[in-house]
Formats: C-alpha cells, sequence, structure tokens
C-alpha cells in the first residue's frame, strides 16, 4: 500500500469518526436551531403552606413547608427567627429551631443561635412542585417515618 | 422705635381700609368675584398638596431615592401577581383631607432635617434606621393602621382563601384586637437593627 492511500484512508476514517460523534453530541438547547428562542421552562411554585414534612433521614434539616419569598437574613435580622426563635415560636405557632443550633464548633454553649448556624437556608429549603429528575425508590427507615 | 411704629401705623391702615364698606363695587361683582377666587385658591392649594402626594415627589430627594426606594423595588408592594401597586403616599399618607393636611403640616419637619443633612449618606440614614422605622410604626399602631386599611380591611377578608398560618394568625389578630403593623413590620422596607427589639433574631454584635 502507498503511503498516500493510507494517509487518504486514516484521514477518511477520522471524519466519519467525528461525524458520528457530532450526531451524538446534542446542545443544550435540544434540536431548536439558533435563532429561535428557547421554549420558557414551567414555572414552578413554592409549596406553600403545608403541614411540616416528614424528615426522610435521621440527620435531615426538616423542609421549609411555606413560602420564604422575601424574607430577609443579614446581620441586622434574621426573618426566620421572628417565628422559630426560642423566645417567639410559641406565640407563632411554629417549631422551635434545636438545641444543637446554640452550639459553636467547640460545643460550646451560646447564649443565642450561634452564628455558623444563623443562615437558616443553607441547610433548610423549601420545596417546588417539579417531578423528580430521576426516578428514585429511596424510602426512609421504618423507625423515623410517620404517616 | 420708629421703625416699629411704622409698622403699627401701617397695620391700622389696612384694618381701617379693610373695614370700610366699599361704595364702588356691587355687592354681586363683590360675591362673585370672592366666590371665583375662592375656587381659584383652594383648587390651587389641593393642586399643589397633591403634587406633593406623589412617587415622583418622594423620590425627587435622594434620602428617599437611593435608600428607601429601592429596599421597597425588592417587595409585595411594588410587584406582585395582580399588578396592583402601593406607592409612597398610599401608606404613609392619610387619604382623609384633615388627616392628610395634618400630616403634610408635619412634614414639614422633614423639610428642616433635610436642609441639615441628617440623614443625606447610606450610614447615616442607617443610624436613624431604627428611630425612623419606630415612629411609622407608632403613627401606625395609634391609627389602628388606616392606611393599610384603606385596602387591607379585616372586614373584606376571606380567611377562607388564605393559607393556612395566615388564617390562624388573621382570625387570632383580630380576636386579640391587634393591628396590622403589630405583626406585619419591616414588609416594605429593610427592618432595622433588631438587636434592641427582639435579640433572638439577630446576630449577637462581635
Amino acid at each position: 500500500m502507498k503511503r498516500p492511500t493510507l494517509v487518504v484512508m486514516v484521514l477518511g476514517l477520522s471524519l466519519l469518526v467525528s461525524q458520528a460523534g457530532a450526531e451524538q453530541v446534542k446542545s443544550l438547547r435540544g434540536g431548536n436551531p439558533l435563532e429561535n428562542s428557547a421554549k420558557i421552562p414551567a414555572s414552578l411554585k413554592v409549596q406553600n403552606d403545608r403541614d411540616p414534612i416528614t424528615r426522610d433521614y435521621v440527620q435531615q434539616p426538616p423542609l421549609i413547608p411555606h413560602h420564604i419569598k422575601g424574607y430577609k437574613v443579614n446581620m441586622k435580622m434574621n426573618k426566620c427567627l421572628t417565628c422559630h426563635s426560642w423566645s417567639n415560636y410559641k406565640e407563632a405557632g411554629a417549631t422551635k429551631i434545636s438545641q444543637t443550633h446554640f452550639n459553636d464548633r467547640e460545643n460550646n454553649v451560646l447564649a443565642n443561635i450561634a452564628p455558623r448556624r444563623y443562615f437558616c437556608t443553607q441547610c433548610h429549603v423549601t420545596q417546588v412542585n417539579a417531578p423528580p429528575l430521576v426516578e428514585n425508590t429511596f424510602t426512609p427507615l421504618e423507625t423515623i417515618k410517620r404517616y | 422705635m420708629n421703625k416699629h411704629n411704622k409698622i403699627k401705623n401701617g397695620l391700622q391702615t389696612l384694618w381701617t381700609f379693610l373695614k370700610k364698606p366699599t361704595a364702588k363695587y356691587s355687592l354681586g361683582t363683590l360675591l362673585i368675584v370672592g366666590f371665583v377666587s375662592g375656587i381659584i385658591f383652594w383648587g390651587g392649594f389641593n393642586t399643589a398638596m397633591e403634587m406633593t402626594n406623589t412617587e415622583e415627589f418622594c423620590i425627587s430627594c435622594h434620602e428617599m431615592r437611593v435608600n428607601v426606594f429601592e429596599e421597597y423595588k425588592d417587595t409585595i408592594h411594588y410587584t406582585n401577581r395582580t399588578g396592583v401597586r402601593a406607592t409612597c403616599p398610599d401608606c404613609h399618607v392619610p387619604k382623609e383631607w384633615v388627616y392628610k393636611f395634618v400630616r403634610k403640616i408635619k412634614a414639614t419637619n422633614e423639610l428642616y432635617h433635610k436642609a441639615l443633612g441628617s440623614i443625606d449618606t447610606p450610614e447615616k440614614f442607617e443610624a436613624k434606621r431604627l428611630q425612623l422605622a419606630q415612629n411609622v410604626w407608632k403613627t401606625m399602631k395609634e391609627t389602628d393602621s388606616r392606611e393599610c386599611r384603606n385596602c387591607h380591611d379585616f372586614k373584606s377578608m376571606d380567611y377562607t382563601e388564605q393559607g393556612r398560618r395566615s388564617m390562624q394568625q388573621h382570625q387570632k389578630g383580630v380576636d386579640e384586637g391587634k393591628t396590622c403593623i403589630d405583626c406585619h413590620k419591616g414588609i416594605a422596607h429593610s427592618s432595622p437593627e433588631m438587636y434592641g427589639i427582639d435579640p433572638s433574631t439577630a446576630l449577637e454584635h462581635r
């Protein structure tokens, strides 16, 4: 076999491979041509005002069963604590924050919520009415399941 | 002393002039002229007062525009699903004329502080935020949240349409004779430093 023929063959093969590869790669926009606008994703609504959501595993930070739009958490104020702090939970009829949140990282118990636990939404989140992205067969432990 | 006498004489002349019955104009002319100029002055006065009752006027001062107006733009009273907007005077100026007039007179104090520059930087504003907020809270408490109730009235509230939590809290609020501002503080502007009001809801000073 002559050298030029080999080169042509290799080039042709690589072209075939790259074309096959290009067909498999799909843009995030799907088959939507660039000049068309992307489809507006379905608007997701925060689940609002339901009973406390049962935990799925022991260490799970409880989920937020109401919307928190416009709730500010900064150094000056923490909107969550206006209902969930120990001084306010009874009047507000809210869940009180866990005692563990008063511990600093050396396990010293502080008089108020520890700064490392102050920013509620680092762990506690709201839920939206989105369908699960992948199938999930996870079931919580029998010991913490509540019906 | 001489000057004082001059003013006194001037006033006296004016008073005699006003007291003197006119022999030149008919009673009809006087009445009509008085009536028409009355309408013009009253209308002009109210128009001028209404001009100070717009959002545009409020944010023509940077103190309002860069602080409270910016914060309010993030809230439900600025944008919401129904497109009903409450602007500055809707909440901060009474609708009834007498109360409105009283509020406008009180607002002259704000002109004084504008001249003094009491809150002319964001830092100065922040330092006074608690005091300013408490002034508004106090007024709203005293008037039974009159300005809120121009739109939100317990009498026209259908609790069954509300969420579980608001349904409970609103009925509890009515029973306890509470007013809107008792619970709904800091809903249109950033809250002041809460440490002095409810230390449990603020990060400790350190």
